[in-house]
């Protein structure tokens, strides 16, 4: 398959596969592809990490997950790499990522986010997380989210991408 | 909710089957008919219970991204929201409790794309954007665990 049949594919599902008994199928014909194709080519996306899971992807807060605290925390750079795996191994913690200090205003490099049934579910899970893994020395805050604005996944491939000046157009998935 | 609807938010939030019919081998895998899986998707596709059924990319190979913040005054930040949310690029947009009160991914095909759009963000925004891209990830993205009540 081309780069650009790639490129229309990415596009295709990165807001899901049409909910069809042969979704693949459904989009092999969408994009003048076989179902063939669109198979070997998620297929290999997934063997080459590009894909990090295929399946379903929920809600948290229509599941009652109704808070949602992204816990950021100030660790010295020396021990960052060893305390994102401690937090990534609490079953309570639902992303942890290192990101860079933006100084003066913001000092925090490791983020971790939990949902919880209730806020103080939550705060209970961090402060248990807290005293178990040794973490009470570093600075850190809780920042609980209020309103949701806007929840897709991510847009890679867009409108405004090379492709729009080829001439080719998308029609959109929306499962 | 339904026990198929559970089964299928525990079982297959990761590798759903790359097949011709999909849906017809995670019936069989769970003991139901195809259109019963077919249904309990849409039920759940119309509840709000999913977003999608599809890839979570690795932002890193999919393309560029970066998790970015905004202090804005209270009075105006659904305003603004909606102005950052006019872009394509921007997913997960959250008013959060802090200075920095509204937060967002932008990804965008490239690394350059990402910075114009960022600009471009600043300027429809109206405020200042803060970028934070992942340095590193020391999470594996399996789905999400749900406890049933």
């Amino acid at each position: 398959m081309d780069d650009i049949s790639q490129l229309r594919l990415r596009k295709a599902i990165q807001n899901g596969l049409p909910l069809t008994e042969q979704p693949y199928l459904t989009l092999a014909q969408e994009l003048g592809l076989t179902e063939s194709q669109v198979m070997q080519a998620i297929t290999d996306w997934q063997n080459d990490g590009m894909i990090k899971r295929f399946g379903l992807v929920v809600k948290h807060h229509s599941l009652g997950y109704t808070a949602n605290a992204m816990v950021v925390w100030d660790i010295p750079e020396d021990k960052v790499n060893n305390v994102g795996e401690l937090l990534s191994s609490c079953d309570a913690v639902t992303l942890c990522y290192q990101r860079p200090r933006q100084l003066p205003e913001w000092n925090y490099n490791l983020f971790s986010m939990i949902h919880g049934q209730d806020r103080e579910t939550v705060l209970q899970q961090l402060a248990s997380i807290t005293e178990q893994n040794d973490l009470a020395d570093f600075k850190r805050d809780v920042l609980f989210s209020y309103k949701l604005f806007k929840q897709c996944g991510g847009q890679y491939v867009q409108a405004s991408h090379e492709l729009a000046s080829k001439g080719l157009t998308f029609k959109e998935q929306s499962l | 909710m339904k026990l198929l609807e559970q089964q299928l938010i525990d079982e297959y939030q990761k590798d759903l089957p790359v097949c011709s019919r999909p849906y017809l081998e995670v019936a069989k895998r769970l003991g139901v008919t195809e259109s019963d899986v077919v249904s309990a998707l849409k039920r759940l596709k119309e509840n709000g219970t999913l977003s999608r059924i599809g890839p979570v990319f690795n932002h890193k190979k999919a393309g560029a991204s970066t998790l970015a913040a905004m202090a804005v005054p209270e009075a105006v930040l659904a305003e603004v929201a909606e102005r950052v949310n006019a872009f394509e690029g921007v997913n997960h947009n959250y008013a959060r409790e802090h200075k920095f009160n509204l937060w967002f991914v932008v990804t965008a095909p490239d690394q350059d794309q990402l910075q114009a759009s960022l600009k471009a963000i600043e300027l429809s925004g109206g405020y200042k954007v803060m970028s934070l891209p992942m340095v590193k990830s020391h999470f594996i993205d399996l789905g999400f665990k749900v406890k049933w009540q």
